[in-house]
């Protein structure tokens, strides 16, 4: 469904992504995890189109869209969550949701109708009203997933829609994004919520220093030496060995 | 919501529209009516700057454009009025489209935005002033011709109504822009323009129709005014007090409501009027005041009139 072969990405003189190449199969749900700074946020920027590749290729749904704008990828069906939310801050979280519907719904109305059917499939009826500034973070979370969903994207690209929120909230979200992908929509998502990637990724791919370490089940690359040294130091993976051995 | 625009403004306007009943010519008749040119041209400025969130500083541009526009084609072409009056606020919508182009193609927002608008409409009043076709110095004078024909009526209430009609026409466009798709997306763009490209919608172009829509409206400021004086020069038509105008009538009012430019407008009207007994004819006294204005909404009120509300509610 999505192809990406050998992307490269520098700012200025640091290397953000140097031959990423990721495949993400039709109706799964992909991880992208890796160490602060790997290059996953920058990876998902570009794949989404606000950073044009100096090198590579992108594929999605068999067209090349490499170069492409944002609103046209969006407008093609893959749709990005941004890490840092972005909510329409002084727009209630009906309106917001409602600019996500509209990429398909001419008429406001149904914009509006289709809004608070997704708010209420992600939990937020309560708050439909509210700007989305006064939100919580779990709150704000919910609504980026939200926006995007109303899109009717065919892939999401979730960055980070975890982190900030409290165990109870995590494991509430997660069957939410189980349904997502049994409604036909394909993930992929950067997560550093293990737990989270461990329950709902059938495939991992790790990304350290702008390249792709591994891929495999979540088991498989916990289990590789070159992603535990890329956690944890050079080395690691051999001195755990040792300690277990001793 | 217990918001005074919602609620002054459709009585409000009820008024206005009975007005030359009482006072059927004179001083509070031409009052009364650059009042509603100002409401014309303040919802103008509010469609692109309160809805749209890009703080023009040059809408003289978009309203000299369509009162020059009119008068160069009926003074030197010998077009009819109401034909020119159609090519002028086109022409108008043109301008804003194709600056609106030029302006956000580059990524210019906020105070560069207001500046480089501000350039545009100095540098057309710069032009406008120094070409013997534009009138040069002197301004462009429609020869008097009364008749419905040629947009020039003996009895001033005529005009004065179709005045009103535009600005009843400009409360409908904007309450439409706002319960939109388009109004939908201007919103988006207004509050987060990367979260609005994720979700599919072209800034670029939503703020160029926008812009286009804005001038559009602003032309037929311009277009009225010079059918009503049968003149306009340089500074009347392309000069900073109209852009601060544009501005002030919305930002007094109540930005991105669909009755603060026409509160703003009589809020204005009154004090400039108010002044001018006081200080009489001292040249630049309005835009000093309505510098003073300006900063005391800010402080005071930053909502504008239709902002303040009724009683203290949640």
């Amino acid at each position: 469904m999505l192809d990406v072969v050998d992307l490269h990405r520098r700012f200025g003189g640091v290397t953000a992504l140097s031959g990423v190449s990721i495949a993400v199969r039709q109706g799964s749900i992909t991880a992208l995890i890796g160490p602060n700074g790997a290059g996953k946020t920058t990876a998902f920027a570009t794949i989404a189109g606000f950073h044009r590749p100096d090198r590579g290729q992108m594929r999605f749904l068999g067209r090349d869209i490499t170069g492409w704008r944002p609103e046209r990828i969006a407008r093609l069906g893959l749709v990005r969550t941004f890490q840092i939310v972005q909510p329409f801050g002084r727009l209630s979280v009906r309106d917001n949701i409602a600019v996500g519907a509209h990429l398909h719904l001419a008429r406001r109305a149904s914009a509006l109708t289709e809004a608070e059917a997704v708010a209420r499939r992600l939990g937020l009826a309560a708050d439909l009203d509210k700007p989305a500034d006064t939100l919580p973070i779990a709150g704000r979370k919910r609504l980026e997933l939200a926006r995007a969903l109303a899109t009717r994207p065919r892939m999401l690209l979730l960055d980070e829609v975890m982190a900030g929120l409290n165990p109870a909230e995590v494991a509430a979200l997660m069957p939410v994004i189980r349904e997502i992908r049994d409604g036909g929509v394909t993930l992929l998502m950067i997560e550093h919520v293990m737990q989270a990637v461990a329950e709902l990724a059938e495939r991992c791919i790790v990304l350290a220093e702008g390249r792709v370490i591994a891929t495999g089940t979540v088991a498989e690359v916990a289990r590789d030496p070159v992603v535990v040294d890329a956690y944890l130091g050079e080395g690691a993976a051999a001195r755990l060995a040792d300690h277990h051995a001793a | 919501m217990t918001r005074w625009g919602a609620r002054a403004g459709p009585p409000l306007l009820l008024m206005l529209g009975a007005l030359p009943f009482a006072f059927p010519s004179g001083f509070v008749l031409t009052t009364a009516t650059l009042l509603l040119l100002t409401a014309i041209l303040g919802q103008s400025w509010n469609i692109l700057g309160g809805y749209g969130g890009q703080s023009s500083f040059g809408h003289a541009l978009f309203y000299g454009t369509g009162a020059f526009t009119t008068a160069l084609l009926q003074v030197r072409f010998g077009w009819n009025a109401w034909v020119a009056a159609a090519a002028a606020i086109g022409a108008g919508t043109l301008v804003g489209a194709a600056a609106g182009a030029l302006v956000f193609r580059q990524g210019l927002r906020g105070s560069y935005f207001a500046l480089v608008t501000l350039a545009f409409a100095e540098i057309a009043r710069v032009l406008v002033a120094s070409f013997d076709i534009t009138g040069g110095g002197f301004g462009l004078l429609v020869p008097l011709h009364r008749g419905a024909a040629s947009f020039q009526f003996s009895d001033p209430r005529l005009p004065y109504w179709i005045a009103w009609t535009v600005v009843l026409a400009g409360v409908l466009l904007t309450i439409g822009i706002e319960r939109s798709r388009f109004g939908a997306r201007l919103a988006a763009v207004r509050e987060n323009e990367d979260a609005a490209r994720a979700l599919g919608i072209a800034p670029v172009q939503v703020k160029t129709v926008c812009t286009a829509i804005s001038a559009g409206l602003a032309a037929t400021a311009g277009v009225l005014y010079l059918q009503i004086f049968l003149f306009i020069d340089a500074a009347n038509g392309f000069g900073v007090g109209v852009s601060v105008q544009a501005l002030l009538a919305p930002i007094l009012g109540g930005l991105a409501t669909p009755w603060g430019a026409l509160l703003g407008a009589l809020a204005l009207r009154l004090m400039a009027e108010m002044v001018h007994a006081v200080a009489g004819g001292l040249a630049g006294i309005d835009l000093a005041l309505f510098g003073v204005i300006l900063i005391l909404i800010l402080r005071f009120a930053p909502g504008g009139i239709a902002g303040i509300r009724l009683r203290r509610d949640a």
